[in-house]
């Protein structure tokens, strides 16, 4: 397997929303895994990305693309070359304002025209709650399908970065897990990220793609060139093993597939690692299936632990699978504090800590 | 019903009606600026203003500002004060105006009393207000799309939304096109180009700017947005986000405030100190904007009409502020008497009420019949009150409909619970009101 090194570079620098200068240290808590999927272009997850939107763009004539910076390329490169390909009507930057953006893009959405927005910061998704929960979530249903925003997606960079401490660094996709009516997504890498973006703008319900902001330019793969969908609401089983069930999204996918090997090479214990790619609605299946063989189940997410989305997947398992379980479900997830700068190493959920949880759940 | 389809048919020939008004002069204030400006090679090169230097410091006050005054066609006696105001519209157009608001208001009578009855959950009337409903509505063509926040029933009716729509509604029975799922008088109707209202305040405002953005980029746009909200709303932070993108954008939309004092309780001078909603527009975000008298039908119908004009000729958003008294309480959870005086009401619901301005305007024109608008009136009350009986006794939609349009196809978990729903129901079936909803 080809191991590329992930190497934080100076990305979220040039972009910060504050004044602040942040210190140019490079750190990374997690070794990247690619998919490998036969032949394609050397892209990284932002040129990914970037590819995507431009074949949505080419397909579809009503596609926008807008948010705070998006013009000139987006803080994270994103939309690099976009407006100068398809004009500064469906390529263009928004006054800075959350809730006017998340607004705006369900009012594109209602005439049928699709709107692929674009949050700078998940954390900065917050001033736009409102009307992703209480609108773009509830459209369809409360006008008894006369009115939806479907082919509405957001695009959202979220996770830790190393440095990014409380408002760079936020995992929000619980608070929107909660919320009956958005699909929510993260992937896990370039190969997954275009697909699932693509397949998002094309679903017919709201859509939020967290992605994974250290992996924009850390994670490489070989991404096919031409237009494909990744499927909404299915798990991705990325390494088969009879032990225990790891179950991750995001970057943190990467942490437990190093943990595997670890595992494996150092105490034979064989795991098998889930991405659930799809938060909303989630794989019951595949993860039930999963839980069922191992009877050993953990689940790692950055975002804090409490009414994280691990506890969620947890609840379900101990119902749907209590007779096959061999020990408590375990989750690894970030504490219940904000997310911090300088203490980050301590906070994460780290590779010895889901190591350590496997040695526990093992010897329950 | 045979009225209301006739109504359908005028709409048509209202809007289709050509005329060059020049009322948008008058409406915009001539605000006075204690400081002059000179010629633009004076100004400053910084980024984020053009303006000149000055070597006096001066604090801007809000008061060297004029307020925009207020554009009105008819005087509370129903006469037109300038001739060349007259929006010179037919008797039949004139009667339609009339009679949807007579409709509007005698609806609002009965749904009112029925919900005091316990009839329906909850009800919010119209009064004072019919005419920036049936005013604005009758300057809009069909196409164009409408959002509203919850008192806009007037823009339904002069769109041909029926008694027994808006009725089934208010019951969520198995014929309301929302399928029983919101609150009574959260309408909503995809024939009539109107959105589904729903409850959160202003959020409809940057929607409505987004759909006027989408709309103006189609080959050969002319329709237009128009966005109903209150003054209490135009606080919320989503308000500024619709001026400001409407402006920045550049998008044909309407932003339509009906400013009728009071949020609930909240009187206007508690919601805000410049002046009032209008004041924001051109000076704050850079939009152009229209102030109007909200009780007089012709002003708000000539506004909005050279609005609709602006708006699609230029691809640029308009201000209109439509000044209007909330006779009625705030809903049916509201005794407004609480907390503003009954006198006060009493002159907003008698002589400055749009429905016997426009009255007062018929009998001078002679085309007011007392004993044929009685007529009206009951038939309508009769209309009414007959479907309240029937939409009354209408099943609600079968309760496997609560499962329906969360999303666009129905997800295994959604699918998982309907059933545990179906085996729980099957058997407790004593337990829950089934004889009410369609099997």
């Amino acid at each position: 397997m080809n191991i590329v090194s992930a190497k934080l570079g100076n990305s979220l620098y040039n972009c910060v929303r504050s004044n602040l200068i942040w210190p140019l240290w490079t750190r990374s808590h997690f070794t990247y895994y690619p998919t490998s999927l036969g032949t394609g272009k050397r892209m990284n997850m932002f040129n990914a990305i970037n590819n995507a939107m431009d074949l949505a763009l080419e397909e579809d004539k009503s596609a926008l693309l807008f948010g705070e910076d998006v013009g000139f390329g987006g803080v994270f490169r994103c939309s690099v070359n976009l407006r100068d390909k398809y004009g500064s009507q469906r390529v263009f930057n928004t006054p800075l304002c959350e809730q006017g953006i998340a607004g705006f893009a369900i009012g594109v959405a209602n005439t049928g025209a699709t709107a692929i927005a674009e949050i700078q910061f998940a954390d900065y998704i917050f001033p736009s709650f409102d009307q992703i929960v209480n609108e773009a979530a509830k459209y369809r249903y409360r006008s008894g399908g006369l009115f939806d925003c479907g082919s509405l997606t957001f695009r959202v960079p979220c996770g830790a970065v190393g440095h990014g401490a409380l408002y760079h660094s936020q995992s929000p996709e619980a608070y929107f897990a909660h919320t009956p009516g958005l699909r929510v997504v993260i992937p896990r890498g370039p190969i997954k990220a275009k697909g699932l973006i693509l397949a998002c703008i094309r679903d017919p319900n709201p859509c939020i793609v967290f992605e994974p902001k250290t992996l924009y330019r850390a994670a490489v793969e070989e991404v096919p060139t031409e237009y494909y969908t990744s499927q909404l609401g299915k798990a991705d089983i990325l390494r088969h093993g009879k032990d225990v069930t790891l179950i991750g999204w995001g970057t943190q996918v990467h942490v437990l597939l190093e943990v595997a090997e670890t595992a494996k090479s150092k105490f034979n214990i064989d795991c098998e690692v889930i991405d659930l790619v799809s938060i909303l609605p989630w794989d019951t299946i595949t993860i039930c299936a999963s839980a069922k063989k191992t009877g050993r189940v953990i689940i790692a997410h950055e975002a804090p632990l409490t009414q994280g989305f691990g506890s969620e997947l947890a609840s379900y398992i101990q119902e749907k699978c209590f007779l096959h379980l061999e020990a408590p479900v375990k989750r690894v997830a970030g504490w219940d504090t904000p997310f911090p700068h300088v203490f980050e190493p301590f906070y994460m959920p780290d590779k010895h800590r889901c190591l350590s949880a496997i040695n526990d759940i093992v010897n329950f | 019903m045979s009225f209301l389809r006739k109504s359908v048919h005028l709409l048509g020939s209202v809007a289709r009606r050509q005329q060059h008004l020049k009322v948008i002069g008058g409406a915009i204030s001539t605000a006075a600026r204690d400081f002059s400006s000179k010629p633009s090679d004076d100004y400053a090169n910084f980024p984020g203003a053009k303006a000149p230097f000055v070597s006096k410091l001066n604090l801007i006050q809000p008061e060297d500002y004029a307020p925009i005054p207020i554009y009105r066609v008819m005087d509370q006696d129903g006469y037109i004060a300038d001739e060349s105001q007259d929006p010179q519209l037919s008797r039949e157009v004139v009667e339609k105006m009339f009679r949807d608001m007579v409709l509007l208001n005698t609806m609002d009578k009965i749904l009112y009393e029925s919900q005091r009855q316990g009839r329906i959950s909850f009800y919010m009337t119209n009064f004072g207000e019919e005419a920036s409903h049936i005013g604005s509505a009758a300057a809009l063509e069909m196409r164009d799309l409408i959002y509203g926040q919850y008192r806009e029933a007037g823009v339904l009716v002069w769109r041909g939304f029926r008694i027994d729509q808006f009725i089934d509604q208010c019951y969520g029975n198995t014929d309301d096109l929302g399928r029983g799922k919101q609150m009574p008088v959260h309408y909503g109707s995809r024939e009539l180009n109107f959105v589904t209202i729903s409850s959160p305040l202003s959020t409809q405002m940057p929607q409505a700017v987004g759909a006027a953005y989408a709309m103006k980029l189609r080959p050969d746009n002319d329709a237009c947005v128009v966005c109903y909200f209150g003054e209490g709303a135009a606080s919320e932070g989503d308000a500024h986000a619709a001026f400001n993108f409407a402006a920045t954008l550049g998008c044909p939309t309407i932003l339509f405030c009906r400013n009728n004092g009071f949020a609930i309780s909240t009187p206007s001078h508690e919601q805000y100190k410049g002046d009032g909603i209008a004041g924001r527009g051109p000076m704050g975000y850079g939009i152009t904007t229209i102030r109007v008298d909200g009780t007089d039908v012709f002003a708000v119908y000539n506004a909005m009409k050279a609005a609709r004009e602006y708006v699609l000729k230029e691809n640029k958003p308009v201000v209109f502020e439509a000044l209007a008294y909330r006779v009625g309480h705030h809903s049916t959870s509201d005794d407004s008497t609480a907390y503003r005086p009954a006198e006060e009401i009493e002159i907003w619901n008698s002589v400055e009420h749009p429905i016997s301005k426009l009255k007062r305007y018929m009998v001078h024109k002679g085309w007011f019949d007392e004993t044929v608008e009685n007529e009206y009136v009951k038939d309508i009350r009769k209309k009414v009150l007959k479907q309240i009986a029937v939409s009354e006794k209408k099943l609600k939609p079968n309760w496997r409909e609560m499962f329906e349009g969360v999303y666009a196809e129905m997800p295994d978990h959604l699918i998982e619970q309907r059933s545990e729903l179906e085996k729980h129901i099957e058997a407790h079936k004593e337990h829950y009101p089934l004889k009410n909803f369609e099997k």
